[in-house]
């Protein structure tokens, strides 16, 4: 939930796979719950990809290997790292709620859907966007050391290879980052705007 | 610049936040039992309420089950979302259409049938094909529960504005090509990502053409290219359509209405920051081969050789493969995708006179209870039960598989749905998506059939 951001240094979990949408990431069938429980959520990440029909875990999925299986914690598998268009389909936030559950700070991609990327924002998991060479050489980095780290540094905006050194700067509008440094949400702020609202109301 | 989306979009600019998002004005929203929960309890959390009440309806439709709705709903889970929603609109003073109301459907069919979406409205729901809503000439899009909980509360979004873009579509649609082909094609040719950030506007005497229900189909599927949204300026066959429903302005109101809603269009000058263009003799009844919607090709196509292997594992197929002749096990009628009167027209056009297949399992679910009375009022009822069809009551079905409609595991459905990814209609279920008239063919031939070889 609301949680200050600073700098995030962590290994990474990789799925190099492109066009990964919110019903893979959280199925239409969790979607029943009626309270924000990102435990719950987070168990359920993937469900279908991680788990068969008995709720046995898939050997061959990316979480269940023994070099990515480890929960998140400080330092540990906070990154996932995707390929490109990810969170593409259903406006679903149980997506957001599920990976921020099982314990993401962050989603490195090339490309993320528009509707996805927000819901991301507004559960302070942030979307880092970076280029194709820098997600491509990323997902060597990870394939030869499954304990290679990146550096999210908010302040800075610059994400970095800690393997290969490679830097890119990020995008984040000066309004979120300040929301995000400071656990501040959108709500927050519209709260304080009433008397804009009415004044827009009137005018019209 | 000077585009139909910059004008809607500019006029309900309540604040423009120094290197942020702009707070944007909604006129309405719509809630449904799925995405809602969270953003209430969000409310009672932080001890607020709806900041304007009067321009928010709730309605139930996701778990909705599509018989038997006079009775309790018997997944206890299901209930107890749908008992929720109805609790928290009467706690926060909200319109409320529950099961077994008249104005009960699909958010999406319900909104445009009820003159609840109007042109040049701003429209959000926690729901992503809210996009359909654009067919009114509104500016509609889909948004996550926390940015419900925004609305709710403050009847305001933060949100950056997204680039615009217009799609052309010139010419007359062939034999068997319906508006849902129209978006099949236009998404195989800019893929499930070809307009993220991108707001669009269709235009072209193709669209122009387009029945309104007709045009909600092809805006309820903007967001399967990756749009935020899309629309189409109003004219006069938005005029006719909303001209007398139950919540459209009327007598005085709706004269001052048309006047304005003339003014809604894009400039000869307009600047889109893309633009392109389709030319209607080139689409063909369209079928979906793969796990998202892009993934689609002529009916009487092949598979092309570039698909994703994944893909095709979990579908069975091979690439450089035809699915004509190919056997089907259900076929899905509805959704707010093709729910429409127009869409059960045109099914019942197509197995009039033939006979649903025995192994095939079909599921007919219009996308509201009005939708429901005007398949009977027409007696498309008799027509489709003289072929072997039943018509079941009106939800989301089996487009998500969150009621009890879900396609098993290995199975091929035929739908009228939007997406096709996998599990969508069930775990391990397979989706080929399409249009009524392709999804008919099917269900009277038991096999992947080309509509133009079933037509006079």
């Amino acid at each position: 939930m609301k949680q200050k951001f600073d700098i995030i240094q962590s290994t990474c979990i990789p799925l190099p796979l492109e066009n990964v949408d919110t019903d893979q990431i959280i199925p239409a069938r969790f979607l029943k719950a009626t309270t924000r429980d990102e435990k719950f959520f987070g168990d359920n990440l993937f469900r279908d990809w991680r788990f068969d029909k008995d709720g046995n875990p898939k050997t061959d999925f990316v979480f269940n290997q023994p070099d990515f299986c480890q929960a998140p914690a400080e330092g540990v598998h906070q990154v996932l790292v995707a390929g490109k268009n990810f969170g593409s389909g259903s406006s679903r936030e149980h997506a957001a709620w599920a990976i921020a559950g099982y314990g993401f700070r962050v989603v490195i991609s090339s490309f993320f859907a528009d509707i996805h990327k927000n819901n991301e924002l507004n559960n302070f998991v942030l979307p880092v966007v970076v280029s194709e060479d820098f997600l491509t050489e990323l997902f060597a980095t990870i394939k030869d050391d499954p304990m290679a780290q990146v550096k999210v540094d908010v302040p800075a905006q610059v994400v970095t290879n800690l393997t290969t050194g490679r830097s890119e700067s990020f995008e984040i509008n000066g309004y979120k980052k300040y929301c995000l440094l400071n656990a501040l949400d959108d709500i927050d702020y519209l709260l304080e705007q009433k008397a804009k609202i009415e004044a827009f109301e009137s005018g019209r | 610049m000077n585009t139909l989306f910059d004008k809607i979009w500019d006029s309900h600019v309540v604040s423009l936040i120094e290197d942020g998002p702009t707070q944007l004005y909604i006129d309405r929203l719509y809630c449904h039992e799925v995405t809602s929960p969270q953003a209430f309890d969000g409310l009672r959390s932080r001890g607020i309420k709806c900041l304007r009440p009067e321009k928010i309806f709730c309605m139930p439709d996701h778990n909705t089950p599509t018989h038997d709705q006079d009775k309790p709903i018997e997944d206890p889970v299901s209930k107890k979302q749908v008992d929720t929603l109805e609790r928290n609109a009467a706690e926060f003073g909200l319109a409320h259409f529950g099961m077994m109301n008249p104005k009960n459907g699909i958010i999406h069919v319900v909104g445009p049938e009820r003159g609840l979406s109007l042109p040049g409205m701003t429209i959000v729901c926690g729901d992503s094909h809210t996009s359909t809503h654009g067919a009114m000439g509104a500016v509609a899009f889909g948004i996550g529960t926390s940015e419900v909980e925004m609305v709710l509360a403050s009847q305001c979004i933060l949100q950056q504005k997204p680039k615009s873009m217009r799609i052309s579509v010139e010419g007359k649609l062939g034999k068997g090509v319906t508006a849902k082909d129209v978006a099949l094609y236009i998404m195989s040719k800019l893929t499930t990502s070809g307009a993220t950030g991108y707001f669009v506007e269709y235009a072209g005497s193709t669209v122009r053409s387009l029945s309104m229900e007709g045009r909600l189909t092809l805006c309820n599927l903007s967001i399967e290219m990756g749009a935020r949204g899309g629309f189409i300026a109003p004219d006069e066959t938005t005029f006719e359509y909303i001209k007398g429903r139950e919540y459209a302005p009327a007598g005085e109101d709706w004269d001052k209405a048309v006047e304005y809603w003339k003014t809604l269009k894009s400039g000869e000058d307009a600047v889109f920051d893309r633009e392109v263009a389709f030319d209607a003799a080139d689409i063909a009844p369209m079928i979906t081969y793969g796990t998202n919607p892009g993934m689609g090709m002529a009916i009487d196509g092949t598979i092309p050789e570039d698909t994703a292997q994944k893909s095709l594992d979990y579908m069975g197929f091979e690439a450089g493969q035809s699915l004509i002749g190919m056997p089907i096990d259900y076929v899905f009628l509805g959704a707010c995708t093709n729910g429409r009167i127009e869409d059960f027209r045109a099914f019942a056009s197509m197995v009039k006179g033939r006979r649903k297949v025995d192994n095939v399992t079909a599921w007919l679910v219009p996308g509201s209870w009005m939708v429901k009375e005007q398949i009977e009022a027409e007696g498309l009822d008799k027509v489709l039960s003289d072929a072997g069809f039943a018509i079941r009551q009106p939800g989301c079905s089996a487009c998500l598989a969150m009621n009890d409609d879900k396609v098993p595991a290995g199975k091929y459905a035929v739908s009228t749905s939007n997406r096709n990814f996998e599990g969508r209609q069930g775990p391990g279920a397979r989706t080929l998506l399409c249009s009524p008239l392709v999804a008919a063919a099917a269900a009277v031939t038991g096999v992947i059939t080309d509509p133009r070889t079933l037509m006079d």
